[in-house]
């Protein structure tokens, strides 16, 4: 079964190979991984998504612990969370096919974010079931996909944080430091920052 | 750097040298011995040591070095601290890094590296050892800056002795060793050792543990290397007399409890005797005390104590339910656990599964063989026997790895914690004289016996020399079979007695340690060996005895692989069984 942690980690050269190669050591294949930075200076943050049995989840959440370099880490699989995925897909388009996937991304609320003589890009964010939903579509129409990209899930638990344990070690900063407040799913501004806008760095 | 006042508010800061931090690191972390090999990466910091109250012990190979700060550490209970170069020096490390972390043995490792400029240009001994030694350090660290030592070094001691103790190394980059920065060894204090966050012992836990402890009727303990790290041996013995609990060891548990205490089982698992096997599989709930359930241990997982509860007392959460399934765990120190619990455990009057067990003994059990009559054979089994006559059980042991192991496991009664250091998890072959270097260096008061195999002592003998040059008085016993006797049985029991490349062939041993000007003696039937013995306590300096035994004895009983833990394989009757050829009863 499909596992979905949330570690939270030093931000330093090195660590995703230590928590990449606790999962090789496992022989537990990683579906899908995105690091960035959390809402904290120093700290970044991962969700892992792997295939696993269905009772690995303690021993892998254990072992994550046990290196030095990870401050916290949730098994979110069976929580409450949203779980996202963007996805670019570039899609073979002509003047006369273009309107077609006008009405398809309409239907996906995905975006055209790109637009070539014989190509289009479309940006789309959501469960990856969503994703898989829109590339099937696309697949089964006349249009051909020429690449897709994809970033894995990322996963944020309703309600409770998963950083807690920065604040009970006082690795966090002062706490009048503005923290980042936790945003509802809806907006496009989010999604602008999701797409990498310069000026809003993930 | 001027307009900041460092050293006026705070008087104990100096500039140093990297090198001086690491040696003024060490000395502040109470470091008295190291043991290295120098060489062109690592001489800023050789160069800086005479400033330092610190001995360096000249190993022969840098294996040795990591097998006698793992030694140190396993007799002393502090960290053991290895130095060597970058390139081989770091990849001889390697081996000793390993065994120390399957043992979970607290060791710093500190390796010189090439200059930070130069990483990742494949330069003259250059290698990636923070890279290799990933998977087998409990972490590890490349340094690059003067100023970043101090506190990476405190922080690398500060993680190898906390929680589930293990190797860290520490990989320093020649310009960090040769550059200033300031020092100040408060200051590099590491942050609060940040505990498991699944530690857990909670009420309710504990409630049930207790629950299950006063209601079994079948109970047995089983104790590991924790017990030894926790330092619970008073609170293990405590529960087992106060409820009249056998206990069980594993290997690197022996001494935990004293192997004279009447609730002892002793030895359990593939080696162990068939009766302590027998009695796990009849109880009806194990407490695991800081051990692992490691496959040595447990034979089949599928008919492992099928009818016991376990309840496992462990500080690594993610040994919970790894092998075994756990129905209560307990995850913190043992000590600490077994204190919260003890007073809310009455004692028990029902003395009837300590006599179960006792019965079960018959005439399986391994019996005092004091009075074995002189076939004319000399065993393994009665070197060891006599060894531990000998020396009262007051030794303290250092053995290599394979059958004399198990052996000595049977037949060296040890009544100390810390009184048997030996490779369990990763079985080194070439640890055992090493480590007694590093065991004597952390006790030099002690009576050290190396027991070792005539192929495993061939792996690291060059450290003799090291034994020489360091004055050292280690007695050293060579169990010579002429075959890797291990890899030998196996073949015996598994591969049709097929003994392919398992005949070794061996220098004269006597006359390879009076090449080092140590003195020795051959010992080829049971008659000479308490002289020999005798002879060897009461040197002065260093002695070795070679022992021809039996060539092709099997250790019995044995637990086949994948087999159930009551499988055993049994001395065969008609066989030349030492055991049998007494008269003693049981």
């Amino acid at each position: 079964m499909l596992h979905t942690f949330v570690a939270l980690v030093e931000d330093k050269p090195g660590v995703l190979t230590r928590v990449a190669s606790l999962f090789r050591r496992l022989n537990i294949n990683i579906i899908s991984l995105t690091v960035g930075r959390s809402e904290r200076p120093g700290v970044s943050r991962m969700s892992i998504v792997a295939e696993a049995p269905a009772g690995a989840g303690h021993r892998i959440k254990a072992s994550l612990f046990k290196l030095e370099s990870v401050f916290d880490v949730d098994d979110v699989g069976q929580l409450q969370c949203v779980t996202r995925e963007l996805a670019l897909i570039k899609v073979a388009a002509t003047p006369q096919s273009r309107a077609q996937i006008f009405q398809l991304s309409e239907i996906f609320r995905a975006r055209i974010v790109d637009l070539a003589p014989e190509s289009m890009m479309l940006e789309i964010t959501g469960a990856a079931s969503k994703i898989e939903g829109l590339i099937q579509v696309l697949n089964e129409g006349d249009n051909q996909i020429l690449e897709i990209a994809r970033t894995g899930r990322m996963v944020m638990r309703r309600g409770q944080h998963t950083s807690h344990v920065l604040e009970a070690f006082q690795l966090s900063q002062p706490e009048d430091e503005p923290i980042i407040p936790l945003t509802a799913e809806k907006g496009s501004e989010n999604l602008d920052v999701i797409s990498g806008d310069p000026n809003h760095p993930m | 750097m001027p307009s900041q006042p460092v050293s006026s508010a705070a008087p104990h800061t100096k500039q140093l040298t990297g090198a001086e931090i690491v040696w003024a690191t060490l000395t502040g972390e109470g470091v008295r011995t190291v043991f290295g090999y120098p060489g062109g990466a690592i001489l800023p910091i050789y160069d800086a040591l005479r400033k330092y109250p610190i001995h360096h012990v000249l190993v022969r190979h840098e294996q040795g070095a990591a097998h006698m700060a793992d030694g140190y550490a396993r007799a002393s209970g502090e960290v053991g601290v290895a130095v060597a170069t970058s390139g081989p020096g770091a990849t001889n490390l390697v081996t000793g890094i390993a065994t120390a972390m399957l043992d979970s043995v607290p060791m710093v490792c500190i390796t010189g590296q090439i200059s930070s400029k130069l990483l990742g240009t494949d330069a003259f001994q250059e290698v990636d050892i923070t890279g290799i030694t990933l998977p087998i350090t409990k972490h590890n660290f490349i340094v690059t800056k003067s100023e970043d030592i101090g506190p990476v070094l405190r922080r690398a001691f500060s993680i190898a002795r906390t929680g589930r103790p293990g190797p860290v190394l520490v990989d320093i980059t020649k310009d960090a060793q040769q550059g200033l920065a300031d020092f100040n060894f408060e200051a590099c204090a590491p942050q609060p050792h940040r505990p498991h966050p699944m530690l857990s012992a909670e009420n309710e836990a504990v409630s049930e543990a207790i629950d299950l402890i006063l209601n079994a009727q079948r109970p047995i303990l089983l104790v590991g290397h924790g017990a030894l790290e926790s330092g619970a041996t008073d609170q293990l013995i405590t529960l087992a007399e106060r409820l009249h609990i056998p206990v069980a060891s594993t290997l690197l548990g022996l001494g935990a409890i004293p192997a004279s205490h009447d609730l002892s089982l002793g030895m359990m698992g593939m080696h162990g005797e068939a009766w302590v096997n027998q009695a796990i599989q009849q109880s009806d709930l194990l407490i695991a005390c800081g051990m692992r359930f490691d496959d040595r241990v447990t034979g089949a997982l599928t008919s492992y104590a099928p009818n016991a509860k376990k309840i496992h007392i462990e500080i690594d959460p993610s040994e919970i339910s790894k092998n075994v399934k756990a129905d209560v765990a307990l995850i913190g120190d043992l000590k600490e656990i077994l204190e919260t619990i003890l007073p809310r455990l009455a004692p028990r009057k029902d003395q009837s599964w300590v006599k179960a067990v006792n019965a079960l003994k018959g005439v399986a059990a391994v019996r005092d063989i004091k009075n074995l009559p002189d076939s004319g054979h000399l065993y393994a089994a009665h070197v060891i026997h006599d060894l531990w006559r000998a020396t009262a059980g007051k030794a303290i042991v250092v053995t290599d790895v394979g059958q004399h192991q198990m052996w000595e496991a049977q037949y060296y009664k040890h009544d100390a914690p810390r009184s048997l250091i030996t490779s369990g998890g990763l079985g080194t072959m070439g640890f055992a004289l090493p480590a007694a270097i590093g065991a004597k260096m952390a006790r030099p008061d002690d009576e050290i016996w190396v027991i070792a195999g005539d192929g495993g002592f061939q792996m690291t003998a060059s450290e003799l020399s090291t034994l020489v040059q360091e004055k050292l008085k280690i007695n050293i016993a060579v169990i010579n079979n002429g075959f890797l006797g291990m890899v030998r049985q196996w073949q015996e029991f598994m591969y049709e007695s097929n003994y392919a490349c398992s005949p070794i062939l061996s220098p004269d041993f006597v006359k390879l340690a009076d090449a080092h000007g140590v003195p020795g003696a051959t010992v080829r039937t049971r008659g000479e060996v308490a002289a020999a013995v005798k002879a060897a306590r009461e040197a002065d300096g260093p002695f070795l005895i070679n022992f021809l035994v039996e060539k092709e004895d099997a250790v019995y009983p044995m637990v086949g692989p994948g087999a159930a833990l009551d499988e055993m394989i049994r001395r065969p009757a008609n066989g030349h069984n030492p055991l049998l050829e007494t008269s003693e009863e049981p």
